[in-house]
């Protein structure tokens, strides 16, 4: 078992603590995996990307090979569409609705959102409108965690545990929000 | 990242040095942060709240941070010193002595390129700087070789009495993977240098120095040639492919390798100096080689020759299969090796996705002393304004288009005092707190000296905001800004220096202000203080 996957967004969206949720659950079932993350510059409210690579074998390479990965998680319209040839003919594309409108020349959000359900197998999420549900807009980047959970080669209580490590420390309030946030996001997917 | 437990732990590349140097005996830790170094010295700072017996320190400049580690060798306790690669070039006078000193407790610099410029004004390879100081230089692959490679390292460093370089690249220090720590070694207690004459580079002691380094050369060659990090696996027959991959290369090589229909003998260097008997070896045996290495064309340049005299034809960054500049990837490994490239998904041709580059935060206190000084220089004809390096320096976006220089840390005053000089005025150089700490303060003193007809802009937002929110080495206190107190210490014209709460509310009292220093003729400093939004925002969640 082999399964890339591309992480997108905008600086400060929290894509990273997408990645590592995802990442602690795989390592949790003893599965191998690599993870490669970008810091510095391009978290001031630039294109940022993360990948993540999950194996039931030792993995070398921390990128992604064009055309190899398997699910796009994305926290903007607009950014899902950057990675695009990241992905296998078949692989499955997340992202959520809410747009990032930091750049004069953004284009046409509707147009966005046709060439995004024009892909073989697209998903786009109100995670805003979800994480509002779950108690805080906050908790979006789980909401689509949730959302891609039913195509990680994880266990989803695997997930539940690893948000419930990442958050532990926020309290049992903000645990509970996220979770709630989880649940809204997989039953938003199908 | 602060638990030491022994099981599986999935670690940053930067986290695994930490703990290495932690579980390594290490003491001491100092550093000046940059990017992708930064999370090496951020991790030790956890290490140190739960261990009393380490400390890891932030410090004025990377140059400062290796005379403290140098000071830490000499007294017998092991010390990680860590920077990015053009911070080696600050750090490169007490560097490249410090190769001639007998080290005491062993000294580790871990040193962290950028290959592909992700954050960076250059893509220089610190493998040249230890071959220029002759010294070992670790290469880890992966984050188990990063824990291993910095423990190793400290043993290495005394056993051969020099500073040994940890060579890690971006992607090492910013992937995560899974690291096995083992337990941890003791540490040294104090126990000054028996031999003081060997610290004292005075031109008697330093040529004898010198001399046993240089003895030693080929007894250091050989050990490191035999060591386990220099692997040389060869294949028989005729038609043999030849593989080197250096460092974090390796990754890219495995992962394709199994696609391979030719047979391949593969050489991984993870230790310097050179192993010349394995790449002779290798080279042997093989028809045609390719040379993967994250940087540089090191390796290629001298196994290549004099007028290309290598034995067998090369493919590398140097023959163009392996592009000349940038970082590597799976794909262009796999070009260079012959095989296929995937092609991905892709919108269609009519749809272009326009660029997000970095910008500004929303509400950061530099938009608003960019507005006031270039209100100030529009009173004027044709102006310069040199800049420096932090997040200011996004002040070159074209929605601002308010600096035309950024070079190195600190060069923004002295350009500015050469620019004046020649003839070209009025100018402005733009500063950040921490860079003026770093580098800027021995410039301005030049541009006391003379007088010099420049403005000097100290951007204060009380924090080191590029890297994540680092604390300033002397942090202000808002208006109350400890950097007015050192710019009138160094002799600058109180007459001539001004405090300035930067806002939105502020750009024309501002402007006004800078605008009657820009015209007096001579030296004015003019401090502009908020607290960077980021640093508040994050203070505000935590209190």
């Amino acid at each position: 078992m082999k399964c890339d996957l591309i992480f997108a967004g905008v600086g400060g969206q929290g894509v990273l603590s997408v990645s590592a949720a995802i990442g602690t659950a795989a390592l949790s079932e003893g599965l191998h995996m690599k993870q490669s993350e970008v810091h510095g510059m391009s978290q001031r409210g630039g294109a940022v990307t993360a990948a993540l690579r999950i194996s039931d074998v030792p993995v070398h390479s921390p990128l992604v090979s064009s055309g190899s990965a398997q699910l796009l998680l994305s926290m903007e319209p607009l950014e899902a569409l950057r990675y695009l040839p990241m992905l296998s003919k078949d692989a499955t594309v997340i992202s959520a609705m809410a747009p990032v409108k930091n750049i004069g020349n953004y284009p046409d959000l509707q147009e966005i959102y046709a060439q995004i359900r024009s892909l073989p197998k697209a998903f786009l999420i109100d995670a805003e409108q979800l994480a509002r549900e779950a108690g805080s807009v906050r908790t979006s980047n789980i909401v689509l965690v949730g959302a891609a959970s039913k195509f990680l080669p994880v266990q989803a209580d695997s997930l539940v545990q690893a948000i419930r490590s990442l958050f532990e420390r926020k309290g049992e309030k903000i645990v509970e929000m996220n979770l709630k946030a989880f649940q809204l996001g997989r039953a938003a997917a199908h | 990242m602060n638990s030491t437990e022994l099981g599986h732990q999935m670690l940053l590349g930067d986290e695994a040095i930490a703990l290495g140097a932690v579980h390594g005996g290490a003491s001491l830790a100092y550093g000046y942060p940059g990017t992708p170094s930064t999370e090496i010295l951020e991790t030790c700072l956890g290490y140190a709240k739960v261990f009393p017996r380490f400390k890891a320190t932030w410090c004025t400049n990377e140059k400062t941070a290796y005379e403290q580690a140098l000071g830490a060798s000499l007294a017998g306790r092991r010390v990680l010193v860590t920077m990015k690669h053009v911070g080696l070039n600050v750090a490169a006078d007490p560097f490249m002595s410090s190769a001639l000193v007998s080290i005491h407790g062993g000294l580790v610099l871990a040193v962290a390129d950028d290959p592909g410029m992700h954050s960076s004004q250059n893509e220089q390879d610190s493998r040249y700087f230890a071959d220029f100081a002759k010294i070992i230089c670790l290469e880890p692959a992966d984050h188990q070789q990063a824990y291993d490679m910095t423990r190793e390292a400290f043993v290495l460093s005394e056993k051969y009495k020099m500073p040994v370089v940890l060579r890690i690249v971006t992607r090492l220090a910013h992937s995560r993977g899974v690291v096995l720590p083992r337990s941890a070694s003791a540490i040294n207690s104090v126990n000054k240098a028996q031999d003081p004459q060997s610290w004292i580079l005075l031109p008697n002691n330093a040529r004898r120095q010198w001399h046993e380094r240089l003895t030693s050369e080929a007894t250091l060659k050989n050990e490191i040639e035999t060591g386990p990090h220099n692997q040389l696996s060869l294949a028989p027959g005729d038609d043999v492919l030849g593989v080197i991959t250096t460092g974090t290369a390796r990754n890219y090589y495995l992962e394709v390798a199994s696609e391979l229909k030719t047979p391949v003998s593969h050489l991984h260097i993870g230790a310097y100096p050179l192993p010349e008997q394995k790449i002779q070896q290798l080279l042997a045996g093989v028809k045609k080689l390719v040379i993967f290495e994250e940087g540089y064309p090191y390796l290629e340049r001298l196994i290549r020759g004099v007028g290309n005299s290598s034995p067998k034809p090369i493919s590398g960054r140097m023959s163009g299969e392996v592009p000349a500049d940038g970082e590597l990837n799976p794909d262009i490994v796999r070009a260079a090796l012959g095989l296929s490239v995937q092609k991905g998904l892709s919108a269609p041709a009519s749809f272009t996705i326009p660029g997000r580059p970095p910008q500004l935060c929303p509400g950061c206190p530099h938009i608003d002393s960019y507005a006031s000084i270039k209100e100030a220089l529009s009173a004027f004809g044709v102006s310069l304004v040199t800049a420096d390096i932090g997040c200011y320096t996004l002040g070159a976006m074209p929605e601002y288009k308010a600096i035309e220089s950024c070079v190195c840390m600190g060069a923004s005053i002295g350009m500015a005092k050469g620019a004046s000089e020649a003839g070209l005025q009025p100018v402005v150089a733009v500063i950040g707190d921490s860079t003026f700490f770093h580098s800027g303060m021995t410039a301005l003193v030049d541009a006391i000296s003379a007088n010099s007809n420049i403005t000097v802009m100290i951007l204060d937002n009380e924090t080191v905001g590029m890297t994540g929110g680092q604390t300033t080495i002397l942090p202000s206190n808002g208006m109350q800004t400890r950097i007015k107190d050192v710019v009138l210490g160094l002799g600058v014209n109180p007459e001539h220096v001004h405090v300035l709460h930067t806002h939105r509310t502020q750009v024309h009292v501002n402007s006004a202000i800078i605008q009657k220093e820009i015209e007096y003729q001579g030296l004015s400093v003019i401090i502009a203080v908020r607290e960077c939004i980021e640093t508040a925002k994050r203070k505000k969640v935590t209190s």
